[in-house]
């Protein structure tokens, strides 16, 4: 039981007065920023970044872990009260919640929204704690090309889950990639795509772009293709303790979503949607009442809710032990750990135990502290939500430029930023999904220096990548992953074709 | 959105990566190569974002021309005036932004922003963006310890 002793020490960290001040922080802001539409956690970590230059790594990362997980618990808020689901992984949220709040139930799905997700959270953390140590003794007898290999089926099956089109995610990471390798190249200091602009050398910086694509995309898309009318905001009008017939048609649903999500998230695939749909599923399939489904079913919200948490602590398994981000939340936080100059990976756990350990326990600590803060404050979250457009997106985009014009004083870097807002718009117009760039930019240069630290081993023979069985293993189901779809749609239109009577 | 439309979008956004893939190419090939092996120097990676761009593109105009190309977002109506109002908002703030400092570059930002979603009170807005632009550099470059740079305001406070 050495992980206990370890976890142990993880809480006399992540407990201290200081850090427990940036855990609650954190889940604090990740609260607002998670009922906030159009902004998340992975651009409120991105703006933040700055602040590593200020403070020790573990209060930093408390308050990153606070953000992440209070960013979860926030956006059920919005999907249930506002039917607008912040993002992907709250569709169904959105879908079951809302309707529950039509009906005047508004505090009871709030409710188990908030203590499935503190049940799964917990679930999900566990299941961290006690698989990141095994996973790393795995990835320590990976050599480079099993490494890459490991990368390019994270990048592949990321791509492919989390967009409508494999090739337009494949587009998203590819450019991400391209972005990640402007700079001086670290092995032979040779400028790569700087375009003669001096300030380019150093690379660009990843807040740019996550600022860019996340804030000012989405704000120029929202003004310019979307002016929705004031969405109605349902009030919470019933208690929010739920009744006994609500506990006994939650608890279930919880720890069902909590293991489905907790191992989605954790093989590196990435992507909260799968699970929270299959949690939905799993739920109409399991119900005694399949008929309220659609019309506001509790477990419709305990399970797909669940699911998502249980996820987001599952994404932090590649995260830690492998350095290998699945969101971009993962990918900003994992350039938190490189501008501290700590490299994520499997030596992570060995060089750094107090900061990974604190960390993970600081989560549980976050977890707790938004069952506590949540549904108390649940008025103040109402009152964030009832900001007017035009004032909030002013206001993000005056934060978006503070963030990026306050690392560099620079007016490159404004114009970088407008300039990935521009194809934030674009990508929104034509459907590419946006976190695929962060992931490329942050994993690709990773990806690079295992590729030819393989390469050169092998001296420059490619087939080192197929020689290798774990390694081939890894391409061939991260070819299947893009050509599976393919496929699948291949067969189907011959099998309706056949059906249909024509050859 | 139609389909004829849809396939003409696939087939405009298809090209407009083949276009860039050729620019990348043009760039890559600048990039001196540096290492004995090839195999292993700055550009085999550059070298393969490309081809893997190009392909790409290829790939989406194949898709849209086999009817493939689905956008499953759906927009609102496309709005002239709001798009000019951010434009010119951002397009603004990186012209003052060196001169008149932050917090009044930023202000002018919100007013704009919030044109552009339809708020009717400039004068009102100009008051809330000079307080949100003013907690926020408080916020940043006192507590935080960015450097946010001279200004008219900033330099009174």
């Amino acid at each position: 039981m050495e992980t206990l002793g370890f976890l142990a020490d993880g809480f006399a960290i992540a407990l201290r007065p200081e850090n427990l001040m940036w855990s609650l922080v954190g889940v604090t802001v990740g609260t607002a920023v998670g009922v906030l539409p159009g902004i998340g956690p992975a651009l409120t970590i991105a703006l933040l970044l700055p602040l590593t230059y200020q403070v020790d790594a573990a209060s930093a990362f408390m308050l990153f872990a606070g953000i992440y997980y209070g960013a979860m618990y926030g956006g059920s808020t919005t999907s249930i009260l506002l039917n607008t689901p912040g993002e992907t992984a709250t569709i169904v949220t959105a879908l079951e919640g809302n309707k529950m709040a039509r009906k005047g139930r508004a505090g009871a799905a709030l409710s188990t929204a908030a203590i499935g997700s503190f049940v799964a959270g917990t679930i999900g953390t566990i299941g961290l704690t006690f698989l990141a140590g095994p996973v790393v003794e795995l990835a320590l007898r990976f050599g480079p090309a099993e490494y890459f290999s490991l990368m390019v089926f994270a990048f592949v099956t990321v791509s492919a889950v989390l967009a409508s089109s494999v090739l337009r995610g494949l587009t998203s990471l590819t450019v991400g990639i391209f972005l990640g390798l402007i700079g001086i190249d670290l092995q032979t200091g040779q400028p790569r795509y700087t375009f003669g602009i001096i300030e380019l050398l150093d690379g660009i910086n990843v807040i740019v772009v996550a600022v860019g694509l996340f804030a000012v995309g989405e704000t120029i898309y929202l003004a310019a293709f979307k002016k929705t009318a004031t969405a109605n905001i349902i009030a919470v009008k019933d208690s929010i303790w739920m009744n006994a017939a609500d506990w006994s048609r939650s608890w279930k649903a919880w720890i069902r979503g909590a293991l489905i999500g907790f191992p989605i998230g954790a093989i590196p695939a990435g992507g909260a949607e799968i699970p929270t749909f299959l949690s939905y599923w799993v739920e109409k399939r399991f119900s005694k009442h399949p008929e309220e489904f659609g019309h506001g079913a509790i477990e419709g919200v305990a399970g797909p809710e669940a699911a998502n948490n249980a996820s987001t602590a599952g994404v932090l398994v590649p995260m830690l032990a492998l350095g290998l981000p699945t969101s971009a939340t993962a990918a900003i936080m994992l350039s938190a750990f490189q501008s501290y100059g700590i490299q994520p990976g499997p030596t992570l756990l060995t060089t750094q135990p107090e900061l990974v350990w604190g960390l993970i326990a600081s989560l549980y600590v976050a977890n707790f502290a938004l069952l506590v803060l949540n549904l108390p404050l649940i008025g103040l979250w109402v009152k964030i939500l009832k900001i007017p457009r035009p004032q909030l997106y002013g206001g993000i985009l005056v934060f978006a430029t503070i963030g990026t014009y306050g690392i560099s004083q620079s007016i490159v870097d404004l114009c970088l930023l407008y300039a990935m807002g521009v194809m934030g718009l674009f990508m929104r117009l034509y459907d590419f999904p946006t976190a695929p760039v962060i992931i490329g930019m942050i994993l690709g240069p990773l990806a690079e220096q295992e590729f030819r630290r393989a390469m050169t081993i092998s001296q420059g023979d490619p087939m080192i990548f197929l020689e290798r069985p774990l390694s081939l293993a890894l391409l061939v189901i991260a070819a299947l992953a893009v050509l599976g779809p393919v496929l699948w749609r291949q067969w189907m239109k011959s099998k309706s074709d056949l059906k249909a009577g024509t050859p | 959105m139609n389909n004829g439309h849809a396939k003409r979008d696939g087939i405009f956004v298809g090209a407009a990566i083949i276009f860039f893939a050729a620019f990348l190419a043009r760039q890559t090939a600048l990039i001196p190569s540096g290492a004995i092996y090839a195999e292993v120097g700055p550009t085999i990676v550059p070298w393969i974002v490309t081809a893997l761009l190009a392909a790409l593109g290829i790939a989406i105009i194949i898709e849209s021309t086999f009817g493939f190309w689905h956008v499953d977002r759906e927009h609102g109506t496309f709005d002239r005036a709001s798009l000019v109002w951010i434009a010119l908002g951002l397009g603004l703030n990186v012209a003052l932004i060196g001169i008149i400092g932050f917090i009044l570059a930023s202000a002018t930002l919100f007013v704009c922003t919030a044109r552009a979603f339809g708020s009717a009170r400039p004068l009102r807005d100009a008051g809330i963006g000079f307080a949100v632009a003013l907690i926020a550099y408080t916020g940043f470059d006192r507590l935080l310890g960015y450097q946010i740079g001279d200004g008219l305001i900033e330099n009174l406070i």
